[in-house]
């Protein structure tokens, strides 16, 4: 299995840990990883907020670069994700769009690179039972609310990542590797996502319901696929508590730190230092060999 | 809701710049306000996302760039996922952004505007995007200098903001890119 890698502009930023646990993750079960070398940024919202052609050639620029590599796209941020799919999405649709964008470009992309997240990887290429038969911890039963977010999930025919409304490739991993995946409604809630530091007072609210909802369901921590989740729903908890009162304590992990954690890897590997929220109670748990 | 409906305007023209800008046609919406039931930030914001819709039907366009909603939604795309016509709101939220700054509409709470510009120079740049670079120059533009100033030391302890930008990104694409969007 070897797959081209995108790891977005966050991963070199606020989601080392991202970087690092995909890569300890992907190592560990035999999944190649081959980082797209030069890769540029995907230009996310601030993108298509300012030009569609810009939102779609940024994106297109990586894909090329994977096209000429021969070999199928992983991704692991959610935003960069959606936005790969969008722009093969249209490429594919619109030959008027295709043709602008290899204007930009000045090269033709016809929009036929794969595109996965690397969690669909997991399942796709290696699947539930052999995934379980590699774990050598397990997450004794530690209660995980998956949260999906926005952009892995939606629009439905342009990701086709699962359900949009009650997605479960997160619930999966979480249950093969001994956890308990909560029923919780806000499974596709937004958390802000990009408002992080322009409408923080909307990230706070929005965050604020999502993790409100993790606790009262049972949760003993979030389990995520995004970087931009990731830090929303971490690091504004003391902003939750200071705006609203309501004092959370729970940590906020991406999945492929917990599937680390069953595959033996060690946390400082993962960059479970790196969470605001400590995940010491989890990384306890986990260290009971099955 | 209440729309004032005058009959003076220009007909049809900022459904017209959706339209072109988006490829999206509203005239189909039966205002069923699934869209509005699912926005998370309807709570929030004083125009609700099916109101928009409505207005742009009625050409009611001078207010519809002024709404706060064009610089709160988070382009979640629930609004799309759920409408029964198909009709891709999200995309209608991107046309009016542009349109807002084509035609200088007020830069509303938060100046999200200067925000995307901050992070497409730092893009523009060095290829991909420089968090310290971009914040600096956002905070310098709205002058929220104390603003989140107690997270920068964890964040720093933490490796979770890079001091320096990236220098290994291959710019052949971007400069074109940057180029063409400027013609």
């Amino acid at each position: 299995m070897k797959y081209a890698y995108y790891p977005g502009c966050s991963a070199e930023s606020t989601a080392r840990d991202q970087y690092m646990s995909v890569n300890e993750v992907a190592k560990a079960l035999n999944i190649e990883l081959a980082e797209i070398k030069g890769w540029t940024c995907c230009g996310s919202t601030p993108a298509h907020h300012t030009g569609k052609l810009l939102s779609l050639a940024l994106p297109a620029a990586n894909l090329l670069m994977v096209k000429k590599m021969g070999l199928d796209m992983v991704v692991f941020c959610a935003a960069c994700y959606n936005r790969m799919k969008a722009a093969n999405h249209e490429i594919k649709a619109n030959p008027e769009i295709r043709k602008k964008v290899s204007e930009a470009l000045g090269e033709d992309y016809d929009g036929s690179v794969n595109v996965y997240h690397f969690v669909e990887v997991l399942l796709k290429d290696i699947g539930a039972a052999k995934l379980k038969k590699a774990f050598t911890h397990s997450l004794n039963g530690l209660k995980v609310s998956s949260y999906y977010g926005c952009l892995l999930v939606r629009p439905r025919d342009v990701t086709n990542f699962d359900d949009p409304e009650n997605p479960t490739i997160i619930d999966t991993l979480i249950t093969t590797m001994g956890g308990e995946s909560i029923d919780w409604p806000h499974k596709v809630e937004c958390c802000g996502g990009g408002f992080a530091l322009t409408r923080t007072d909307i990230v706070v609210e929005l965050s604020n319901s999502v993790l409100g909802m993790a606790k009262t369901s049972g949760a003993q921590c979030v389990a995520v696929a995004c970087p931009m989740c990731q830090i929303n729903l971490d690091m504004r908890q003391s902003d939750i508590l200071k705006a609203k009162g309501n004092d959370y304590n729970l940590p906020v992990v991406y999945i492929t730190q917990l599937l680390g954690l069953c595959l033996g890897i060690s946390s400082k590997k993962l960059g479970m230092d790196k969470c605001v929220v400590s995940p010491k109670p989890i990384i306890e748990l986990s260290r009971e060999v099955v | 809701m209440t729309i004032v409906i005058s009959k003076d305007k220009k007909a049809d023209s900022l459904i017209n710049d959706v339209r072109e800008i988006s490829g999206v046609d509203v005239r189909s919406c039966l205002q069923c306000k699934k869209c509005t039931n699912g926005c998370p930030v309807t709570g929030l914001a004083i125009v609700p996302p099916s109101e928009i819709i409505r207005r742009l039907q009625l050409n009611q366009e001078d207010d519809i760039l002024e709404s706060d909603l064009v610089w709160m939604c988070a382009s979640c795309e629930t609004c799309f996922t759920r409408c029964p016509m198909k009709i891709d709101m999200a995309s209608v939220m991107d046309a009016l952004r542009i349109m807002a700054v084509k035609k200088k509409a007020s830069k509303q709470k938060g100046n999200v505007r200067l925000f995307n510009k901050s992070f497409l120079t730092t893009v523009r740049l060095f290829g991909r995007t420089y968090d310290l670079g971009m914040i600096a120059a956002y905070k310098a533009g709205t002058s929220s200098y104390l603003q989140d100033t107690d997270k920068f030391p964890m964040m720093l302890r933490k490796g979770k903001i890079a001091l320096l930008p990236s220098f290994v990104a291959d710019k052949k694409y971007i400069k074109r890119i940057f180029k063409k969007k400027n013609d």
